[in-house]
């Protein structure tokens, strides 16, 4: 049997090849660790035992629409649905030999930062169970730091992938806007969503996003990839120019033990033969949130629209006509944060006000672009703290929406200039990991590939959480 | 600026949400919360500056127009809450 917690993807796809195991021994063992620590963790809705197929196994984020297996979203509006098509990345998947393993937990239409907004409950931190793994994709991050899979799909629009792999100490990319399909994925915020891989190590996490990536037709944001990807090797930084934007690293979000590991880290690129500079990004970090907070539920609201009992999903039982239906179908499926969602955006959608605030924050949009483009004149890729905090304690943020906001302080501007970013954990603070955030131009995957790998070599991070080593 | 009940109450029809007077009142001093700190991004002047809708310069992305099967009937009714023969059934009224 398959260490779960100490083997690669990488790894456990060349014992399958040279017959070493079989895949349904792989198989068995992940589920086999499911079945161990998934009642503590609560990382899946769905495990699928279906006993037939081949092939590596794959955990899959329930935004994601999987043939024949159950697809929630993390919602009591899709409790029952069951897609009758799969997403395009389920299809990719599949097609290089890849099974569906099950479907993990996130917070409702991925909207959150800690997993606890999921209508089936919260996915604790295989770290210390009391804490939150990170969110939206709180899920999937568990699921792979606890060796319940050996890697997964996520899905990003604010920092749901890169969070909670820095909160759960793993790998994950959130790709160059328009590489991967969302086809068959639920909509959140169609201008910024975008799926990538959630993985233990670099070289996983660069193979499955060169199995995701590439131009669907019934994904017309779609791009074919410029160049292909390749597996990093190189274990120097030599001919790399890394700018550390300076409010990012300063900002006083930021917890000490955080900061502490990120400049450590820093130090480490120069070791590695890194040219290391300062740059300045002040519009991204002061209008970031806001603007992120306008265009996403505004986009949401519109997506959202579409649960409306008539076609898929939770139906009132209670509607004399056609309008109760609607609204109640809504209020008793929606928990409160889509909730809240639906109602600032259709608020900053509405006549009167499109222009001071969802216009507004397109206008700043592009500011985001313009000063990240600025800093790649200078630099190859950005280094940042991907989180500004430890995984925190369930329940610490629950109350205050605004605070939980916070959490993707850091992740939200380069997500709304539409460029790669990839988390590599960097230690432990008091016993909890934390992550650095690579970001690059557009379609610059390789290159951070090939410093999270060269980085990931150097600081030797043990992802295999310390109660279950 | 605050929203009032009022207002509340009218964006919730436009986004035909059933909000109970407790949960206008749990929601609505968290969305004033949430729109006064969006409200930042009037701070800058940004006239003019273009908006950006969509990250990725492409425009214009034709598919060919060729005729391709499409999900069968019962696949499609497969999630429906209920149905009559091949239509989606939903109440009466209202609108």
């Amino acid at each position: 049997m398959i260490d779960t917690l100490r083997t690669s993807a990488e790894e456990a796809a060349r014992l399958i090849r040279d017959k070493e195991v079989s895949s349904a021994e792989v198989y068995a063992a992940y589920r086999a660790a499911i079945d161990k620590h998934d009642p503590e963790l609560h990382a899946f809705l769905h495990v699928c035992d279906d006993g037939g197929g081949e092939g590596l196994p794959i955990a899959v984020k329930d935004v994601i629409g999987t043939k024949g297996i159950p697809t929630t979203a993390g919602s009591k509006i899709l409790e029952h649905y069951v897609p009758v098509y799969d997403a395009t990345v389920i299809e990719r998947c599949k097609s290089h030999g890849l099974r569906v393993l099950g479907k993990t937990n996130t917070d409702e239409f991925a909207m959150g930062s800690s997993t606890e907004n999921s209508a089936y409950g919260p996915t604790r931190n295989p770290w210390d169970p009391t804490r939150v793994p990170g969110g939206s994709g709180g899920g999937s991050a568990a699921a792979v730091a606890a060796g319940l899979a050996p890697w997964a799909l996520g899905s990003d629009t604010g920092g749901s992938i890169k969070q909670p792999a820095a909160l759960c100490g793993n790998v994950g990319l959130r790709p160059t806007y328009g590489t991967v399909s969302r086809y068959g994925v639920v909509a959140f915020a169609s201008s910024l969503d975008q799926v990538g891989p959630v993985a233990r190590t670099v070289r996983d996490c660069a193979w499955l996003y060169s199995i995701l990536a590439g131009r669907d037709p019934c994904d017309t944001t779609t791009v074919e990839l410029p160049n292909d990807i390749e597996l990093p090797e190189r274990v120097d930084l030599k001919g790399l120019r890394i700018g550390v934007p300076t409010e990012f690293t300063a900002h006083e979000a930021i917890e000490p033990g955080v900061r502490e590991l990120v400049e450590k880290t820093i130090a480490l690129c120069r070791e590695l033969g890194a040219e290391v500079g300062e740059c300045s990004l002040p519009r991204s970090l002061d209008y970031g949130v806001p603007c992120y907070y306008l265009i996403a539920p505004a986009e949401a609201s519109s997506n959202l629209a579409r649960y409306d009992g008539v076609r898929y999903g939770y139906r009132t039982p209670h509607a004399g006509d056609r309008y109760e239906m609607y609204t109640r179908t809504r209020d008793e499926g929606f928990g409160d944060e889509p909730k809240r969602r639906i109602m600032v955006g259709t608020y900053a959608l509405s006549a009167g006000y499109y222009d001071a605030y969802y216009g507004q924050a397109q206008k700043v949009r592009t500011i985001l672009i313009r000063e990240h483009a600025e800093a790649f004149e200078r630099f190859d890729l950005l280094l940042t703290p991907t989180s500004p905090t430890v995984a925190f304690e369930l329940g610490a943020k629950s109350a205050n929406p605004l605070a939980m906001y916070l959490n993707d302080l850091l992740t939200i501007p380069s997500c709304m200039a539409g460029l790669p970013g990839l988390n590599v954990p960097c230690g432990l603070s008091e016993g909890l990991p934390v992550g650095v955030q690579l970001i690059g131009p557009q379609f610059s995957e390789n290159t951070l590939f090939a410093a999270g790998y060269a980085l990931e070599q150097a600081i030797g991070f043990d992802p295999v959480p310390t109660r279950l080593a | 600026m605050a929203i009032d009940r009022e207002q509340l109450r009218h964006v919730a029809h436009l986004a035909r949400l059933e909000l109970s007077d407790d949960e206008l009142e749990r929601l609505g001093a968290q969305l004033n919360d949430i729109i006064d700190a969006v409200s930042k991004v009037s701070e800058l002047d940004l006239s003019d500056v273009p908006a950006t809708s969509h990250p990725l310069d492409v425009v214009n992305v034709w598919a060919d127009d060729e005729p391709r099967p499409c999900l069968p009937v019962e696949e499609a009714l497969a999630n429906a809450p209920e149905r009559d023969g091949n239509y989606f059934k939903v109440p009466p009224g209202g609108s």
